[in-house]
């Protein structure tokens, strides 16, 4: 039952997901009930095929890339804290946000943070660069069998030599970071939570 | 000993005068007392003092949490193709060239499905605005006032101490009148009589049933009520809609022959009426079902046809995808939207998580049950149009019609997966954005369509 949601998250934890992630209690509690809900083997935790039951995500090119994201190397669970983690990536910077300077915690929806993300959706292996190949592999998933193989190669080819400046035929996080610089990645990689 | 004996069984001898003379036989004959009305409105005004304590406490205790207001996020209407132009404007990139920032268009995509979707909710009991005074449909119930609780406790004395035993006598009434009487009716030869006395014996009968869920049905332009021969299509959230909408005619009703309590009304039902029931194995082989459906159809004598098109429950706030089936078989549709007014009682049966027996207690242990009906003009399939565009601009309009949010999606995703076409349908369109007008076979489509025009 609904009233379920707002009984079983203590209010401490609240607390530290707040810090952690910057979301209000508000939104904390209302995600948690969406939480519940996706969870329908009652357990606390996310799999992956809680998430694969959402349509609108069943049928995005790169859903189980981002599927993939909610999941540390080697699990296949996801606890109600490391799903506010990944979710945290993608709150808008607010204002009062910008100014404030703190290096040694850098908020999880900085501009870097969501470079990173998006980084991490190409990379598939988790070597920190984004091979040739591992591009190929995700225009692949984004085009499905519409463009040829050489097309799609070509595709590939002119995306990293445009991006890789020091000529090891792959994209490294800096590079990336180089290319996006003009893209708002503020207002691309966020969504609008309600208070 | 027996003098308790002598006054149970006098209480139930009253409880049965009341129950027979009040409530059976006005019913039988569509009369009301308006006790029903007056019910209604006392709720009424009692959920709106309640709702104004409601906020009141919220004010003084901070803890009170403000009940979801429309969703947790606001999403941003655009096509596909916009949003990522968007992404290339500030990067001048030639249109028609992939670029590596295109993966956050589908990134924000796909996050904002998994904080906020639109089909897995409507599968799900819809969220109020604010508390119902009943404990299982309050998102966030606490202690508020003594007054509140107090009222909240008359509430269950009400319901679960008068109302439930009230209903579900006034049901089993009900339900074994129509087993009866149409079991008889059925012996009967077919003739002008049998068809008479059967409507009469299933509208009594369904009108009893309104009586045991206190149901107030608004009808709205009656005059475009389906005809014989026709085929009246409505949105699904509960069985209960074909008590709504048979208590104000018969219909012939089509469906897949169940087991247990449903089972037994419906092999009973068939004997006087010729209602078009399925087993389970002919369910599958579509084209049966649709020749069945024609043939009936064709005989402008026989009952309209009632249809749910969308297959399943679905929770009172949308209308899904009908399926084309139905609007395949010819003849002219009536539409019909039923939206049940949220504030007395959720009507949805949530089939995955209650059985019938447990939705109908649930059901019969709410306040009530007020529902609009709006009888649509009748409409049918346009030159040029195939029977899925049809189903469609059905299913818009009593969306439209109801106040529900009109939906592409299949109500079938609550038990199946999504078919792979859509997600092939996702990949073709952005593969055209980024091959753009160099693909070879855009200018081919381009010309097909000049020759058509």
């Amino acid at each position: 039952m609904g009233s379920r949601a707002s009984t079983l998250l203590r209010e401490e934890e609240i607390e530290e997901i707040k810090k952690e992630t910057g979301f209000s209690h508000s939104q904390i509690t209302r995600l948690y009930s969406r939480f519940t809900s996706l969870d329908k083997g009652e357990n606390g935790t996310l799999s992956r095929e809680d998430f694969q039951r959402i349509p609108e995500l069943a049928i995005n090119p790169l859903g189980d890339r981002i599927i993939n994201a909610f999941f540390p190397e080697g699990e296949d669970q996801v606890n109600f804290r490391g799903f506010m983690r990944t979710l945290a990536h993608f709150r808008p910077i607010e204002d009062n946000e910008k100014n404030k300077n703190h290096p040694a915690s850098e908020p999880l929806n900085s501009r870097t943070n969501k470079l990173l993300f998006a980084f991490r959706l190409y990379d598939l292996d988790r070597d920190d660069k984004i091979s040739r190949d591992e591009l190929l592999q995700v225009l692949r998933m984004m085009v499905g069998v519409n463009i040829s193989d050489e097309q799609l190669g070509s595709i590939a080819d002119r995306t990293i030599q445009e991006a890789d400046t020091n000529g090891d035929n792959s994209i490294s996080f800096n590079e990336f970071i180089k290319v996006l610089e003009k893209v708002d990645v503020e207002q691309k990689m966020s969504i609008r939570f309600l208070h | 000993m027996e003098d308790i004996w002598c006054v149970a069984v006098s209480v139930f001898q009253m409880w049965m005068f009341v129950v027979v003379f009040l409530i059976t036989l006005p019913a039988m004959f569509g009369l009301s007392l308006g006790v029903t009305g007056v019910y209604i409105q006392i709720l009424v005004k009692i959920l709106e003092w309640a709702t104004i304590r409601i906020q009141r406490g919220r004010q003084e205790q901070a803890s009170v949490p403000v009940p979801l207001h429309n969703g947790i996020i606001e999403r941003a209407v655009s096509s596909m193709k916009e949003e990522i132009e968007q992404l290339r404007s500030s990067q001048s990139l030639a249109e028609g060239e992939f670029a590596l920032g295109d993966a956050f268009y589908f990134c924000k995509k796909g996050l904002e499905s998994i904080v906020d979707d639109q089909v897995t909710q409507r599968f799900s009991s819809e969220e109020l605005v604010s508390w119902n005074l009943l404990t299982r449909t309050n998102q966030n119930f606490r202690y508020i006032s003594l007054r509140l609780t107090i009222i909240w406790g008359i509430g269950v004395f009400v319901r679960y101490c008068i109302l439930l035993p009230l209903r579900v006598t006034l049901a089993i009434i009900g339900l074994s009148w129509l087993v009866i009487g149409t079991t008889l009716v059925g012996f009967l030869p077919e003739s002008s009589v049998k068809n008479w006395l059967s409507e009469l014996v299933h509208l009594t009968c369904y009108r009893i049933c309104a009586r045991a869920l206190s149901a107030t049905i608004h009808y709205h332009n009656r005059e475009n009520k389906p005809q014989k021969g026709g085929i009246c299509v409505a949105n699904h959230t509960t069985p209960i809609d074909v008590v709504i909408l048979a208590n104000d005619g018969c219909y012939a009703m089509v469906g897949q022959i169940h087991g247990g309590l449903l089972g037994v009304l419906q092999r009973s039902m068939v004997k006087s009426c010729p209602h078009v029931w399925f087993e389970r194995s002919e369910m599958k082989d579509r084209h049966t079902v649709t020749s069945r459906l024609r043939a009936h159809v064709a005989a402008k004598s026989k009952l309209p046809i009632m249809i749910f098109p969308e297959g399943t429950c679905i929770n009172n706030t949308s209308v899904m995808m009908f399926k084309k089936g139905s609007f395949e078989i010819g003849g002219t549709i009536y539409p019909v939207a039923i939206k049940y007014d949220p504030r007395l009682g959720d009507a949805f049966w949530n089939s995955s998580k209650h059985n019938m027996v447990s939705y109908l207690l649930r059901t019969m242990t709410s306040w009530a049950i007020v529902v609009n009906v709006w009888y649509l003009p009748p409409m049918t399939i346009q030159d040029g149009e195939d029977a899925a565009q049809f189903a469609s601009r059905v299913k818009s309009a009593i969306a439209l019609q109801g106040g529900l949010l009109d939906l592409a999606w299949d109500g079938g995703l609550k038990r199946a997966k999504v078919k792979d076409s859509l997600k092939e349908e996702q990949q073709k369109m952005y593969s055209s954005i980024i091959v753009g007008q160099n693909s070879t076979d855009s200018p081919e489509t381009c010309s097909q369509n000049s020759e058509e025009q």
